[in-house]
Formats: C-alpha cells, sequence, structure tokens
C-alpha cells in the first residue's frame, strides 16, 4: 500500500487481531481490513455500518443479488481489487458463477431477471458518467424494479463507489485467489461487521 | 429496506467536522474537490474521477509537498467519500423526480 501508516501504523490490539486472522485463515490480512481498523473512529467504524446495512440489511435484493451490483460497480470504476473480491462473494452467494461472469462481461444477454438488468445499467451510467436522469430511473421502475430496491441498489453503490476509490488511491495489493476466497467466506458467515 | 440516510450522515459529519489531523478547511476542499492547488488538487481530482489512475508517483509528490501520512490518509478518506455522496444524491434526487405524482 502507499502509505506505510496503513501496513503497520495499527495499535497493539489491532495487530494481535492480524495474527489471529493470518493464524485462523492461513492467508495474509487482507489490505481492506487493514484500512477499515486503521484509525477506525475514523472512517472504518462509521464505513462499516452503511456497508453492513446496504450489503446485509433488510432488503428484497438478495445477498449475491447485492454482491453482483458491489462487483458491478468496481468493475465500472476498473477497480480490479474490488472486482475480484466480490465477484467471489457473489459466486459463492449465488452458487453460481456462470451468473455472475455473464452478468459482468455481457450485461444485455446474461441470464438474469429485467429488474436486476435494468438496475445494473443504470448503477453502471451513475459509476461512468457520475449522474443519472428521472427517465434512467423511469427505465428502471418500468422494468419491474420497485422504489426500495432502487434505493437498496444506491446503497450499495454509493459503498463501493467510496471503497474501490481508496482501494485504487491506497495501491491495495490483490490477493491470491485463495485469499480472495477466504475472505468471501468470512463476508457470507459474519458480514461487514 | 436497508437505510443507510442516519449512517451517511454520521460518516460525513465525522470525516469533515470530527477530529483529525488535517485541517477541517482542507477536508472540507477535498471532499469537494475544490479549492485545492496542485499537487493535492491533482491527486484528489484523480481519486474522485479516477481513482483507478492513481500511481505511486501522484501520492509521493504529495507527501514531498509536505502532507504527512495521516493528512494524506483522511484527504483521499474525503475525497472518496465527497464524490460518492455527489453521486448517491443525484440519484435520489433523480429517483424522487421520477416517482413524483402529477
Amino acid at each position: 500500500m502507499r502509505l506505510s501508516v496503513l501496513e503497520n501504523g495499527h495499535g497493539f490490539g489491532t495487530k494481535v487481531l492480524f495474527t489471529l486472522i493470518r493464524a485462523f485463515s492461513r492467508q495474509p490480512v487482507l489490505d481492506v481490513i487493514k484500512l477499515v481498523k486503521y484509525r477506525a473512529d475514523f472512517y472504518g467504524g462509521p464505513m462499516q455500518r452503511i456497508t453492513q446495512e446496504a450489503m446485509r440489511g433488510p432488503s428484497p435484493w438478495s445477498v449475491g443479488d447485492r454482491e453482483l451490483m458491489a462487483a458491478f460497480v468496481a468493475k465500472t470504476n476498473e477497480c480490479e481489487w474490488c472486482t475480484r473480491a466480490h465477484v467471489a462473494v457473489a459466486e459463492r452467494a449465488y452458487r453460481d458463477g456462470t451468473r455472475v461472469s455473464q452478468a459482468l462481461s455481457d450485461l444485455d444477454g446474461a441470464p438474469i431477471e429485467e429488474p436486476l438488468r435494468a438496475t445494473l445499467r443504470m448503477l453502471r451510467k451513475l459509476t461512468r458518467e457520475h449522474t443519472v436522469s428521472a427517465d434512467d430511473m423511469r427505465a428502471v421502475l418500468a422494468a419491474g424494479a420497485s422504489r426500495e430496491q432502487v434505493e437498496d441498489a444506491l446503497a450499495v453503490c454509493f459503498a463501493f463507489n467510496t471503497i474501490g476509490r481508496l482501494a485504487d488511491a491506497f495501491g491495495f495489493a490483490l490477493a491470491s485467489p485463495k485469499g480472495f476466497e477466504a475472505g468471501a467466506k468470512y463476508l457470507l458467515a459474519r458480514g461487514y461487521r | 429496506m436497508s437505510d443507510i440516510r442516519q449512517a451517511h450522515e454520521a460518516l460525513v459529519e465525522r470525516v469533515l467536522d470530527g477530529q483529525g489531523v488535517a485541517s477541517r478547511d482542507q477536508r472540507r476542499s477535498a471532499f469537494h474537490a475544490s479549492d485545492l492547488a496542485a499537487p493535492l488538487g491533482t491527486l484528489v481530482d484523480k481519486v474522485a474521477k479516477h481513482a483507478s489512475r492513481v500511481t505511486d508517483e501522484d501520492v509521493a509528490t504529495v507527501r514531498a509537498a509536505g502532507f504527512n501520512e495521516d493528512e494524506l490518509f483522511e484527504l483521499v478518506v474525503c475525497a472518496a467519500i465527497g464524490q460518492a455522496t455527489r453521486q448517491y444524491e443525484a440519484a435520489m434526487a433523480a429517483l424522487v423526480t421520477a416517482t413524483a405524482k402529477g
């Protein structure tokens, strides 16, 4: 990472936690964990409350749908770290890797439900162009997504438009496939707390 | 429905108005991606618009200009949250317009 404080500026208790994570997972500590645990009162704590609510709070979208949205926003932002991390979680949540890879590579032709497809299309425009219009929203609603679903998707989009920027700006080191798998298992079992 | 509004307000209030190493003015400028001279302004603009293009050199140049790592940590966090917030608020406003009666 580009800031040494994010690598080794944590307090004693957090360093002990990292030792336990390494021992338990048999993988290096992911850079995203190092970020959220550094001066957690400033960013990590308040942000984890948002991410937990957006990704695991009550929603008409499944966990797999929301993880797919996270991966899709990350891919649109060209954030390789977040794309790999959340593809791994979405594949595990859906128990269907093809659905995820097809949605990311060919949204129009992917075998997904129309409300989800229209929502992902809107999130892609928002992420690329930094804004969307009322007509864009009408298209999502016309495809069958409820207002509640749109709001929940925007919460996911906010979280990953923040986290992806930080992953790239701070220069997160890519984990191994096993490292991302271990992270995905943890996120499905424990969420983002 | 998941509801992030209160948590989002708390996050923004914390990073902008809470205790920090960077000044509140600097954090606000980073959040709004405005009124910052190069090289910090260049880095903040990249974080907001093309974060995947941030380089080691971008960060090293800001460090060489006298910002310490904790200031950089805070200002980059503010820049990322600021841009994501503008996008979120623009989209929520579009949704309100799309669902308005009449």
